[in-house]
Order: structure tokens, then C-alpha cells, then sequence
């Protein structure tokens, strides 16, 4: 009997805690739609914030794209922009003055009404932000929109009646509108902004701290947030059942955080997750063998080669950066490194934006050529100290170390002594690339939206401060200037006509790297999921999936 | 015995101080930072310089030392900038330490109920089959990596047979949550199958897991058992006539389990190594996964405060076990 006192006091702790725990789980089933179900997503990680505003990571904008909608958004397969809450939208002729024409009888998920007044709210939430949040979180509004106050490229918002707004920026720039399909500038129920102090960003320590809003979005989309638990790491959406559109076919996403992408994988065919995003190459022929669709979407990304005249002064002859260009055989490397679907590059940019030179070719492996160009510049047996990432894999890099491996093997057979060198991506790559260390290094860029300002203009657009050093290499300015001609152009034809003259410059006379190609990222999804529209974007819009045989 | 608590105690705060300052230095040290981390490619030279700035990164170390010390006496041991961004360390030290603990009990209960009995018998059935295939079994636990342990289980068990779930902690996403603990919280609720379902989550991280401890206990318990097995008393008792249950259970045991104590104790340090390792295989949300990204993401908030109590926890165990030994042992009690 002695023994058994414990256990029974145990029971009874039990008992009298479980009096007080109560089961709080909803037992009603599938909540009310004609179609319930769950659609459950591996992601790689846990979104960062619910505000996208406060968002960089892709991980964040798959679960926020669910929940808010733009003025602007991108067709739903396409790059191309469409409308969103906005159904339409025209310039004035100098392109400052931009009139939004919205879309009636949209509610948020709070009860609060879509209207012109919704829009200048969240605009003018959005410019005035206190230095925290400028100092990082507000990141795309400091990329997008100049930075704040003066800097500024918003010049106003201005209420014409509830449908239509007008929306001001100080000069013309083919940046807006198209940026306004960003996740991170969608439109938040302005009741819930006001309530949840959204612009309340505090620096505490080394990092930042976020207000309530940034844990209950409420948007217009088709789906709520029900819960986020960062126990189970699962994050739950709910149908929004009074979505003005089309209401979603899958009552439930349920977003089930797995980092590791072998576990992602064996989670998929275990049948406990319906799809992930970004499959290693490797592994579509077992994927797709094992009963899964791996969808490839059209490249939206580029790989380069970057060339550093402030390191190495033999790279400031254009004729070296040249050679460099004509000694990498991008054709064998697309074949043997990359996935299928994957080209060669001719320019900084894929051919899905407007501006792309469709007349470019990538440079022809030339091996001979390279030598000539080398000795011509008194360059031959130049030694290039040439890095790539460990500890990281990119939708547009796959394997660096093997794409750099290849990429070395063609630079020795045209005469140049290659110095390896390697550091893990967080641990001192991108500061050393960024501190012009290396002479060559390995980098890409997944265009955030259909610009091309959003690729050359990110990369160069800057003359004083940019990875290539392109003063440094005796071009920098004239093409910061060309940039910026180009991106102020209103009229649309006129504008691509602009960044494709700028492309075959970039691309024959100035050199500042080496394009290397355009890598198509990969979704994969059970045999049971059925409705999935890709975008080449990577942003899917989980609405129109539904999950049969479950 | 008070007094002997007392300076263990004094001691270590001392060995925290020292650590604290090694870690903010060593951690500081490392090539990148929170501000890559955050940044990625969209770093540009002006935006890295307002990150820095506004984190104080480009002060001198000792005074970012200070400024973390003094916040630290105060229990603010910052916000999470690449774990769970936005959250304070505490809360994620709060939100995860369940898992961990929930983990860590059950690999070291799994080997303690196994090891120890069958410790016994292997010594008390000296080179039989038993004995034998005992030693190899702890053998291959020692020499096998944990990881590879986790991969094999989770290989056989989840893919090739589908008994048991490949990852995470819980398949049911509307689980109530009281504690944490996620079996706890099944039966407190009388959810039933949550309970069972978290339980079958713990299964194969749990074995893997214990296969460090249950080497090393099944050994000792072992070699032990023998020595005493040899002593007069032992003899004595069974010449008395005293059953064989008050003999095992007064005699041999009582005096054998002395270094298992000491052993399961130091155990404790190894597990916190294993679960990094066996919970970043199985997906489950602990102290040991966060560390690991704490790590890649150089979210030192994140990885000071954690590394912080997994040294803590340490010194704290061995303290518990020294005073277990007291209890077991009474001459330890009388010195």
C-alpha cells in the first residue's frame, strides 16, 4: 500500500488539473462550406511577421498572400500585372498623378469596407514611419519608394470619392505601379492598423520588436488567419467565408513549418503534407516517380558572375571582363549543373520582362578568343581570386560549389589562375562580397516583380555605392545615368526600347560581370492536389486548390 | 548539506559570468552577422549601415557587453532576430523548452528502465548469450552517431513501414495546448488522440536519443553490479538466508548504483548535445533545433540566452546529483 500513495496522489493532481483544462478543440467538422478539406503546405520557415510591411522573406508573403490583396496584382500565371482591389488605373501624362479606380462591395475581414479612405490610410500608414522601422522592417518601402520624408518618391494620396483615389509620387518611374504588387504594400483593414499600433516598431537590444498588428492581419483576401503555433510550428488559415470573389475551394491551409528539405520530401510521400515549395533538382525524377506533380515554373531569376575592378586592378580593362565572358561554357554548365528548364544568359535579366533584348546571345564559349583578349591586355596567367557560398542553396544556385567548380575548370583552360576561396553565405560571404573582397564571386537575384529596374536598376542603378564597383571599371556613372532615363519614361514602348539598348551595352561595352543563366524553380504537390496555378513569381495563390481523395 | 549547496551555488555564478563574457566575445568573433543574415542579397551598403546603427553593432564590444549584461541582470535577454524575429529569447526559451524536456525525459527514462535491469542481469549471467549480445547492442549505441541512429530509425519506421510519423510533434493542428508538454496536455484535456499522437511523435526521436545514455548506463550498471556481486557482504547476506529479492534490492543494489548515479547525471550534458542533433532530424520543435538556427541565422539574442541554460542546466544536474549521492550514499552525508 505504501508504494501506491504516490501514484494515487499523482492520479488525483491529474484529475483536479484536468477539471480545469478544458478541451477547447472545435469538433463541428468542416466549417460550414460546400467544400471543406485542408490543403497543408511544408514550408521552409515561419513567417517573420503577419505584416507583410514589415516582410522581406518569401516565407512570409506565401502566408500573408493568402490573407491581404494589393491595389495592384500580378495575373494569376504570369508575371504580367492585373488588376487587384484596384480594377483599373491610368497615369497623368507626366506619370506622377496615378488614378485608382477601386473595386466595389469589398469588405475586410473585420467588417470594415474597402474604400478611397481605406486606401490614403494604409498609403500614409505606409510613409510615415518612425526610425525603427526605417532603420530595416520597412525595407521595401526603402528599396521601392526612396526612403521617407524628403527622400520620399510618395508625394500624397488623395480621396476622390469612395472609388476612386489618386495616388502622387514626385517623378515618374516604371517602378510604380508594378511595385505596388508587392506583398508588402497590400492593403490591411485600417480599423485593425489603428488598433493594433502598426507602426509601433521598437529596436530592443539586436532586433526588432513588432506591435500587435503584426500578429492579427486582417486583409481582404480569401483566407484568415485562425492560428499561429509556434509550438507545433503549424500556422492555420480559415476560409474567409464573405469573400467578394470567388470563395476558396479548400476550407482550411495549414502551413507546417519543416526547415529541413529531406524532411519536407519524406513528409510529402508519408502523405502528411500535400506539397513544398523549391525541391532540390535531384529529386523531381524520384518525386515524380513516387506519384507527385513537380511543376516547373518559368525562370524569374538570374545567376551572375561578379567582377570586382577594385580588387583586382587587370579587371578594369574591359577586354579582361570580356574574356572572362567568352571562357565559361554556359552552355555544358546549364546542361550538367542546373535543372532541366534552366538557360544559358545573355543578360542581367530573364526574357519574361519587359526590356529583355531578345537580339542578345550569350557570350559563344570561346576559349581561343578569351586567351587573345587576355594577352591583348597583357592579362595572360592573371591570377582571380574567385569565391562561392557554402551552407546555402538559392532558387537560382542550386549547388554553388559545383557551379563554381565547373566555372573554374573553363577560366584555367583560358590561361587564368584561379584563387578558390569559400565562406558559409551568413558566415562572411555576402559581407565580403559587399566589401568588395573578392575578385569574382557568385550571386543571383529573383526578381520581386515585373520590372527591369527591379534587376539592372538594383544591381548598377546606384554609380557610387554597388557590388561591381562600376566607376571603378570607367562606366559606372553614364550607366547610372542611362538607368535613370529609362526608368522615368512613362510610355511603356518607349521605356523597354530604353532598357534593351541599355541590356546590349551592358552586355557587350561595359561588362560588369558575367551573366551565367536563369534556373526554373520547381512546386511539388500530391497527385490528390488539383487546381494549382503557378506563378513564375513563386507566389501561388493557394485559393483555387483543391485536395480530393483524402 | 546547506552550506554545501550554498557554494556550489556561489560557484556558479562565477562559472555563468565567465561563460557569458567567452560567449559574447567568441560569438562576436564569427565571420558574418545578424546583419547578413537578415539582409541576404537585398544587402546594399546603406542598408547594412542602418542596421548596424541601429543595433549599436559598430560600438566598441565592451560596451555592447555592458549593455547586454545590465540587460540581462534584468531578465531581458533581447529579441530574436532570425529564430522567430520580432519575439523576445525568453519567450522562444519558454515556448520550446517543453519539447526538449518532454524529449529528454523520455529518452532518459527509455534507457534507465532498460539499461539499468538488464545491466543486472547481463553481470549477474557473466558470459552467457545475454551478457554477450548485451555488450554488443551497447556497443554499437556508443560508436553509432546519433544523427545516423535518427536517420536509420526514422528511414525504417516512418517511410519504409509507416508505423510511426516522420517528423514534427503533433499531426493534429487543433490539439488544445495547456502546458506544452504535449502528452501532458492530451490526457489533462481528455483528448485522447492527441495524446496518443504526440506520444507516437516521441517514439523515434526518443529511442534515438536514449541510445546515448542507455550505453553508457547499461556499462556502468554492469561493471558495477560485478564488483559488488564480489564483496563479502553480498556473501554474508546471502549466507544469512535473506531472500534473494531483499539481498538484490538492499545489497547489491543500493551499493552498485552509486557511479550509475553519477553516470545518469553527467548523461544529462550529452543528451543536450543529442537533442540538437536528433531534434533538427525530426523536425520537433525544441531548445536543441533552436540553437542549430540560432546558429546559421547568428540570432545571438537567441543563441546566448540558450547555450546560457544548457549550461545552467548542467551545473544544476550535476548539483542534484551529488546530492542524490548523499541520499544514497550515507557516508557522504556524515563527511
Amino acid at each position: 500500500m505504501r508504494k501506491a500513495a504516490p501514484l494515487a496522489a499523482l492520479a488525483a493532481t491529474a484529475l483536479t488539473l484536468s477539471a480545469c483544462a478544458a478541451s477547447d478543440r472545435d469538433d463541428s467538422g468542416s466549417d460550414g462550406g460546400d467544400t471543406g478539406g485542408t490543403f497543408t503546405f511544408g514550408a521552409a520557415g515561419a513567417p517573420e511577421v503577419f505584416d507583410p510591411f514589415y516582410a522581406t522573406d518569401g516565407e512570409t508573403f506565401r502566408v500573408t498572400r493568402q490573407i491581404f490583396e494589393g491595389l495592384v496584382e500580378v495575373k494569376p500565371g504570369s508575371a504580367e500585372l492585373g488588376p487587384g482591389l484596384a480594377e483599373s488605373w491610368e497615369p497623368s501624362k507626366d506619370g506622377k498623378d496615378w488614378t485608382f479606380h477601386l473595386r466595389e462591395g469589398v469588405k475586410f475581414t473585420d467588417g470594415e469596407v474597402f474604400d478611397g479612405k481605406a486606401v490614403c490610410a494604409n498609403f500614409e500608414r505606409m510613409a510615415n514611419q518612425n526610425e525603427a522601422a526605417q532603420s530595416g522592417p520597412a525595407e521595401y518601402w526603402s528599396t521601392g519608394m526612396g526612403g521617407f520624408g524628403k527622400d520620399a518618391l510618395y508625394d500624397g494620396c488623395e480621396v476622390k470619392d469612395a472609388k476612386t483615389v489618386v495616388i502622387k509620387v514626385k517623378s515618374a518611374t516604371s517602378k510604380f505601379p508594378a511595385m505596388l504588387s508587392l506583398s508588402s504594400f497590400a492593403m490591411q483593414s485600417p480599423k485593425a492598423l489603428k488598433e493594433g499600433k502598426a507602426n509601433d516598431v521598437k529596436v530592443q537590444g539586436e532586433g526588432f520588436v513588432y506591435p500587435a498588428n503584426s500578429e492579427n492581419p486582417v486583409g481582404t483576401g480569401p483566407y484568415t488567419l485562425e492560428k499561429y503555433d509556434t509550438a507545433n510550428k503549424t500556422v492555420t488559415l480559415k476560409r474567409n467565408d464573405d469573400y467578394w470573389g470567388e470563395k476558396a475551394k479548400t476550407a482550411k491551409i495549414v502551413f507546417k513549418i519543416i526547415p529541413d528539405e529531406s524532411t519536407r520530401r519524406q513528409e510529402l510521400e508519408a502523405g502528411s503534407i500535400d506539397g513544398y515549395d523549391l525541391p532540390n533538382p535531384v529529386d523531381w525524377k524520384g518525386l515524380e516517380e513516387s506519384g507527385n506533380k513537380v511543376e516547373v515554373r518559368d525562370p524569374f531569376n538570374i545567376l551572375y558572375l561578379g567582377l570586382q575592378p577594385e580588387a583586382n586592378a587587370k579587371l578594369k580593362d574591359v577586354r579582361v571582363r570580356q574574356a572572362i565572358n567568352y571562357a565559361i561554357n554556359r552552355d555544358q554548365l546549364v546542361k550538367s549543373q542546373l535543372p532541366e528548364g534552366a538557360t544559358p544568359a545573355s543578360q542581367f535579366m530573364p526574357d519574361t520582362v519587359s526590356g529583355y533584348n531578345k537580339d542578345l546571345e550569350p557570350y559563344p564559349y570561346d576559349t581561343a578568343k578569351a586567351k587573345a583578349l587576355l594577352k591583348e591586355a597583357g592579362a595572360t596567367g592573371m591570377t582571380l581570386k574567385f569565391a562561392y557560398p557554402s551552407e546555402v542553396t538559392r532558387p537560382y544556385m542550386p549547388n554553388p560549389q559545383k557551379i563554381h567548380e565547373a566555372i573554374r575548370k573553363d577560366l584555367e583552360k583560358a590561361g587564368i589562375k584561379v584563387e578558390v576561396t569559400t565562406k558559409p553565405w551568413n558566415g562572411g560571404y555576402l559581407d565580403n562580397v559587399d566589401a568588395h573582397k573578392y575578385d569574382a564571386w557568385l550571386l543571383g537575384w529573383t526578381g520581386d516583380y515585373d520590372s527591369a529596374d527591379n534587376f539592372i536598376g538594383t544591381f548598377f542603378g546606384n554609380a557610387k555605392l554597388n557590388d561591381f564597383s562600376t566607376v571603378a571599371g570607367g562606366y559606372g556613372k553614364e550607366l547610372s545615368k542611362e538607368l535613370k532615363d529609362a526608368d522615368s519614361t512613362v510610355d511603356e514602348a518607349e521605356r523597354s526600347a530604353k532598357y534593351e539598348a541599355i541590356n546590349k551595352k551592358i552586355a557587350e561595352d561595359y561588362v560588369p560581370g558575367a551573366p551565367i543563366s536563369h534556373s526554373p524553380p520547381a512546386i511539388v504537390v500530391s497527385k490528390d492536389v488539383k487546381g494549382l496555378v503557378t506563378s513564375p513569381l513563386t507566389a501561388e495563390e493557394f485559393s483555387t486548390v483543391t485536395v480530393g481523395g483524402k | 548539506m546547506l552550506k554545501f549547496i550554498i557554494r556550489r551555488l556561489l560557484q556558479l555564478v562565477v562559472v555563468l559570468f565567465v561563460l557569458s563574457i567567452l560567449l559574447f566575445a567568441w560569438l562576436r568573433a564569427l565571420p558574418g552577422g545578424v546583419v547578413s543574415a537578415m539582409l541576404g542579397e537585398r544587402a546594399t551598403p546603406e542598408s547594412r549601415a542602418r542596421l548596424t546603427e541601429a543595433f549599436g553593432l559598430n560600438e566598441p564590444l565592451p560596451v555592447q557587453y555592458w549593455r547586454f549584461l545590465t540587460r540581462a541582470l534584468q531578465g531581458d535577454f533581447g529579441v530574436s532576430t532570425g529564430v522567430q524575429p520580432g519575439k523576445t529569447a525568453t519567450s522562444i526559451l519558454i515556448e520550446r523548452f517543453p519539447a526538449t524536456v518532454e524529449l529528454s525525459v523520455v529518452a532518459l527514462l527509455l534507457a534507465v528502465v532498460v539499461a539499468i535491469p538488464l545491466g543486472y542481469l547481463a553481470a549477474k549471467k557473466r558470459a552467457s548469450f545475454l551478457d554477450n549480445s548485451s555488450i554488443v547492442v551497447s556497443l554499437i549505441g556508443v560508436a553509432v552517431p546519433v544523427f545516423f541512429l535518427a536517420f536509420l530509425l526514422k528511414y525504417v519506421f516512418a517511410i519504409k513501414l509507416g508505423w510511426l510519423p516522420v517528423s514534427g510533434r503533433s499531426s493534429i493542428p487543433d490539439a488544445t495546448q495547456v502546458t506544452g508538454f504535449f502528452v501532458l496536455d492530451g490526457l489533462l484535456t481528455r483528448e485522447w488522440d492527441a495524446a496518443w499522437d504526440a506520444l507516437k511523435h516521441l517514439v523515434l526521436p526518443g529511442i534515438a536519443l536514449a541510445s546515448i545514455p542507455f550505453a553508457m548506463i547499461f556499462r556502468i550498471t554492469r561493471a558495477s553490479v560485478l564488483e559488488v556481486l564480489d564483496e563479502d557482504f553480498v556473501r554474508t547476506a546471502q549466507a544469512k538466508g535473506l531472500s534473494h529479492r531483499v539481498v538484490r534490492g538492499r545489497h547489491i543494489m543500493r551499493n552498485a548504483l552509486l557511479p550509475v548515479i553519477t553516470a545518469v547525471g553527467l548523461q544529462v550534458g550529452a543528451l543536450l548535445a543529442g537533442a540538437v542533433l536528433t531534434e533538427t532530424v525530426f523536425n520537433f520543435g525544441g531548445i536543441g533545433e533552436a540553437l542549430k538556427f540560432a546558429f546559421t541565422l547568428r540570432d545571438y539574442p537567441v543563441l546566448q540566452l540558450l547555450v546560457f541554460v544548457a549550461a545552467l542546466t548542467y551545473v544544476l544536474v550535476n548539483l542534484l546529483v551529488d546530492i542524490l549521492y548523499a541520499v544514497v550514499d550515507p557516508r557522504v552525508r556524515t563527511r
